[in-house]
């Protein structure tokens, strides 16, 4: 093992999403971890642990969707993480995308929120992910995604 | 203090005007609603159409019920704080929320979490005339599952060169 920490990078958009990513913060524990959301308050959430904030984004604003992905590039460039967890949404999805691009390995936890089937993100990560996960039973398949346990 | 709240994305008016209503014919004075950017202003309840994260979780920690659409942060919060929740689900086909998943997430967590959930207007009003009978759910700790926390740490761990 070599002696430099892991750098992982952890993001999300805000609410639930935000709220069950600090739900997988004692997986990371020795890892050299920076978070991402889009609300700066949240800052307070994580302690004396690196914070940056994004652009928020979902699939009904264009421009937004470039604003988000810009910012996600610049941040990935700055951290060069060796891995990226995310428990969603589109801003989750950015930053998994590019970063696998960039030589991460990709976690995707798809959310709690997802009961009835994965979300369309969550579906879309599945191509690309190391680690594709969802919270519920019934919902995990032989190819991915894998059910491993939930955030509650 | 009963805290109403719609979530950080669109707003609610379906579950606000209910509760709304409520508050003025029963001369409930202790409730506080988050209501959204662009949401109804109800008149019975002092309200706010955002709060910063820190405001936010001083209001959640000092409600003694929490009544809410089906989002999973505070359905979350509100399992770990061990406070009885009441919740809405948001419909996608009247434009409350982005896609449909909200119905069965609440069934979901009605099954595993016992979290108390309204489907419509009627029942939420039923259940707000029955308030102070609502039961908290399943008490949660404060980090996922272990089997989720382990397979995400041996997975990071695994093959690091």
């Amino acid at each position: 093992m070599s002696a430099s920490p892991q750098k992982v990078l952890a993001i999300s958009s805000g609410g639930g999403h935000w709220v069950q990513l600090l739900r997988l913060r004692p997986a990371f524990a020795g890892c050299d971890v920076t978070y991402a959301t889009v609300r700066g308050g949240c800052r307070a959430d994580v302690g004396d642990a690196e914070f940056h904030v994004i652009h928020d984004a979902n699939r009904w604003s264009k421009l937004n969707l470039v604003r988000s992905a810009l910012g996600i590039i610049c941040l990935l460039l700055r951290v060069r993480p060796d891995i990226v967890i995310t428990t969603g949404a589109a801003p989750g999805y950015f930053g998994a995308r590019f970063g696998k691009w960039m030589g991460a390995r990709v976690i995707w936890v798809d959310s709690v929120a997802n009961a009835g089937g994965l979300s369309m993100s969550g579906d879309m990560a599945g191509a690309f992910s190391d680690l594709w996960l969802t919270q519920w039973a019934h919902l995990a398949r032989e190819n991915g995604p894998r059910f491993l346990g939930s955030v509650l | 203090m009963i805290l109403v709240t719609v979530g950080t994305d669109l707003p609610f008016d379906r579950m606000v005007r209910v509760v709304d209503d409520w508050a003025g014919e029963t001369g409930r004075r202790d409730v506080f609603a988050q209501i959204g950017e662009g949401g109804w202003e109800p008149r019975h309840m002092r309200f706010a159409h955002f709060l910063p994260p820190k405001e936010f979780a001083e209001y959640f920690t000092s409600a003694s019920v929490i009544v809410s659409h089906a989002g999973m942060g505070t359905i979350l919060t509100a399992l770990y704080q061990g406070k009885p929740i009441l919740v809405m689900p948001k419909k996608a086909s009247l434009g409350e929320h982005r896609n449909e998943h909200q119905t069965a997430t609440a069934r979901r967590m009605m099954e595993v979490g016992g979290v108390n959930v309204a489907f419509d207007e009627q029942e939420l009003r039923a259940k707000l005339d029955r308030l102070d009978d609502l039961a908290s759910g399943r008490k949660i700790g404060g980090f996922a599952s272990d089997s989720l926390l382990s397979g995400i740490r041996d997975f990071i761990f695994s093959s690091k060169s």
